[in-house]
């Protein structure tokens, strides 16, 4: 039994046999630790590259005038950069978090479809290649902005957008597989006294994002097949002069798109309620208001989505519902933040990596809150629409929201993972150098959109230059400083001190019950939740 | 555990809720499609987006509101594609409710080509859409129109009496675009024959 071939088709059940080894060990795995790694590497070699690329339109914007590139690819990046981020580094780690983690805290054996689990993965980097690939063809790559308006992706795009549109589809059945997988394992493979009430909010919250992921993946794969075949086969969906209305594209991409973003915010507020209690020594406050408020930010996420369009001339009716509606998402965001606070009052707290990362979560993650507060009122709004404060607010929930949160979540969890306790040092200087420069990148982006500098823009009026020398200096030290953070991972897979089955006091839940490294097969009798 | 199971960690019963979450995914993806007809009985049945009806009104039955009167204007481009010429004979007319008017909008087909043109209509504010009703307009068809020709092209309207009483102006707008390459085949074809 020594071929991989001859292995692969009960590896995944059978402890007697070796598991198969080299390339075809990751090719063919079912496992979903296994799928779980690739999935975080995957979107951690994603982020280094959209990070580049982010650093391209830094470099440009580092002082008025165009130097180092011409506009259009200065357009293709802010459009890939965006598209890899989202796509590519956050919704991928969040789906290799849940290939982790999932099974393991509801003391489940495997993900209920490992077969379409591998699928869901392997997909993935075609994806992404045939992005990638679109960058260097003849006319450039889609440089329309993530948010692909028509007629810009119609009328007006490179010839190569239907492979932007197909890379789109195949991350779009990447993501529903992998949520529709999430779902039937929590449904169905819960161990005995594993009440819905009684699981981690972790597993809570990717609950409801698988829910909002194939809700609206699928809308998202609707709005691309149009703009394809508006493009190439004549249809007028998002044409006036045949009857269409560019206006309904952005309606139809923000009902996607609204939800999109809490997909990419749920499972951080997850992983930020596993990690404030254990490093607090407390049990988490209000656990099932955080469970309805997640359910209710979930729920008010499919009736706010036009106001990201305030400014395409609305009925002042629907302005207002929209406003009305977004400003009470604050209220379970809300009892969110409070629960948080409220769990590390007097606890008694230590200020491990984890825990770092999950406070200036809580803190930056609030600050990108308020100014959608400010986003959502309407009059105002008007102010704001596309300049660089719109781009201040979503880095704030999405970089220091979510990317943080993802950070917290791999130093959590990397003693079970590897087996090894990561380098505290070297990981604090990672913690305080992004958490200095990130705020350097991007807090200054508020006064430069306030005062007026558009966004998607490779040259600027002087009165900017200032202040964008300052966050292009912000995202060169974060950019680099996200190299600590692999060589941490790198050191803490290689070796270190020994990681006990709990290497966190206060840490709580079944995945703390298996030894550190988590065996390749755990919970094949299921434990009993009491 | 046996070697010819296929999925031996899958528990027998997830066929069923996997099938439902497929029959989600599959009516979400019809779900997007169907927001386009959604959208378009959306903005007819509330007027939002400044949407007027694409068919002719009835001709009005009802007495002309001759308490007040409404300044209607009217506003023309041409999409940035689009050569022609194209101007409303006049820029406004004060209209009674339910009193029917007709303005004229000339166009001039400034190229060397035989083309056909649709115009698409706006209206601000949008409310006000409702209540314009147009008995018949070039907008409703595909326009033919030779080489370095012009022509008049009539639209007739009358404003329904229940117009509400805030509204005193109303912007009518028609944007010009060329639809020679999708155009309905006959339609040259026609014109030519004329």
């Amino acid at each position: 039994m020594s071929t991989a071939a001859g292995t692969m088709d009960h590896h995944d059940h059978d402890h007697h046999h070796h598991a198969p080894s080299g390339i075809t060990r990751w090719l063919f795995t079912t496992n979903h630790k296994d799928i779980g790694s690739m999935y975080l590497w995957f979107s951690f070699i994603m982020f280094l590259l959209g990070g580049s690329m982010a650093l391209v339109i830094r470099a440009e914007l580092f002082q008025p005038g165009l130097q180092l590139v011409d506009p259009h690819f200065f357009n293709q990046m802010t459009t890939v950069h965006g598209l890899i981020m989202v796509f590519g580094a956050v919704m991928p780690a969040f789906t290799g978090l849940a290939n982790w983690m999932v099974p393991m805290m509801i003391g489940a054996p495997d993900m209920a479809l490992p077969r379409m689990n591998n699928w869901s993965f392997w997909i993935l980097p075609f994806a992404f290649a045939i992005l990638l690939a679109s960058l260097f063809m003849e006319g450039g790559g889609p440089a329309f902005g993530w948010t692909f308006y028509a007629p810009l992706s119609t009328t007006y795009s490179s010839d190569s957008t239907a492979l932007f549109v197909f890379s789109v589809h195949i991350m779009g059945i990447s993501s529903i597989m992998g949520a529709i997988n999430v779902i039937v394992t929590i449904m169905n493979m819960r161990a005995p006294g594993m009440t819905y009430m009684k699981m981690p909010l972790f597993v809570w919250t990717w609950f409801i994002t698988a829910f909002l992921l194939i809700a609206v993946m699928p809308v998202l794969a609707a709005a691309v097949t149009m703009v394809l075949t508006d493009k190439y086969f004549g249809t007028s969906f998002f044409d006036a002069a045949g009857g269409g209305d560019p206006v309904m594209f952005q309606h139809i991409f923000w009902f996607f798109g609204h939800p999109e973003v809490y997909i990419m915010i749920l499972p951080s507020f997850g992983i930020v309620s596993a990690i404030i209690p254990a490093f607090s020594r407390k049990p988490l406050f209000g656990y099932a208001s955080m469970v309805y408020a997640t359910a209710a930010i979930a729920g008010l996420s499919f009736l706010v989505w036009a106001h990201h369009m305030f400014t395409t001339g609305m009925p002042v009716a629907a302005a207002l519902f929209f406003m009305y509606c977004t400003m009470l998402i604050s209220v379970p965001t809300g009892v969110k933040v409070f629960n948080w606070v409220a769990t590390m009052w007097r606890g008694a707290i230590t200020f491990e990596t984890p825990m770092l990362f999950a406070l200036a979560f809580v803190i930056l993650f609030t600050i990108g809150g308020f100014s959608g507060l400010m986003l959502a009122i309407t009059p105002v709004d008007f102010q704001y629409h596309d300049t660089y404060f719109v781009v201040a607010h979503f880095h704030y929930v999405l970089v220091t929201g979510a990317i943080f949160s993802i950070m917290a979540a791999a130093y959590y969890w990397l003693p079970k993972w590897t087996g090894h306790m990561y380098n505290e040092t070297l990981a604090k200087w990672h913690f305080w150098v992004s958490l200095i420069s990130v705020n350097v990148l991007f807090f200054p982006m508020h006064f430069v959109g306030l005062a007026g500098m558009p966004r998607r823009i490779p040259d600027y009026a002087l009165q900017f230059a200032d202040i964008n020398q300052i966050v292009s200096i912000g995202a060169f030290v974060f950019g680099l400083s996200q190299l600590i953070f692999l060589v941490v991972v790198v050191k803490c897979i290689r070796g270190g001190e020994k990681a006990p089955a709990k290497p966190w006091e206060g840490a709580t839940g079944l995945e703390w019950t298996v030894p550190s490294p988590a065996p390749y097969h755990t919970f094949d009798t299921p434990p009993e939740v009491k | 555990m046996s070697d010819n199971q296929a999925t031996p960690n899958s528990p027998p019963n997830s066929g069923p809720v996997v099938k439902r979450l497929l029959l989600v995914v599959v009516g979400m993806f019809g779900f997007g499609f169907a927001l386009v007809p959604l959208y378009e009985v959306f903005c007819e049945i509330t007027g939002f987006n400044g949407r007027t009806s694409n068919e002719a009104a009835a001709v009005n039955t009802r007495a002309v509101d001759t308490s007040r009167s409404i300044n209607v204007q009217f506003i023309t481009r041409v999409n940035q594609s689009m050569p022609w010429d194209f101007q409303p004979e006049v820029k406004s007319v004060r209209v009674h409710p339910g009193e029917t008017k007709v303005v004229n909008f000339l166009v001039e087909n400034r190229t060397g080509n035989n083309m056909v043109a649709q115009a698409i209509p706006s209206v601000a504010p949008g409310e006000a859409g409702l209540y314009l009703n147009k008995t018949e307009c070039f907008c409703f068809e595909q326009q033919p129109l030779a080489a370095g020709d012009t022509t008049a092209m009539p639209m007739q309207f009358y404003l329904d009496p229940e117009i509400p009483a805030h509204i005193h102006t109303l912007t009518l707008q028609y944007t010009l675009y060329d639809i020679t390459a999708n155009a309905t085949p006959d339609v040259l074809a026609t014109m030519l024959a004329n």
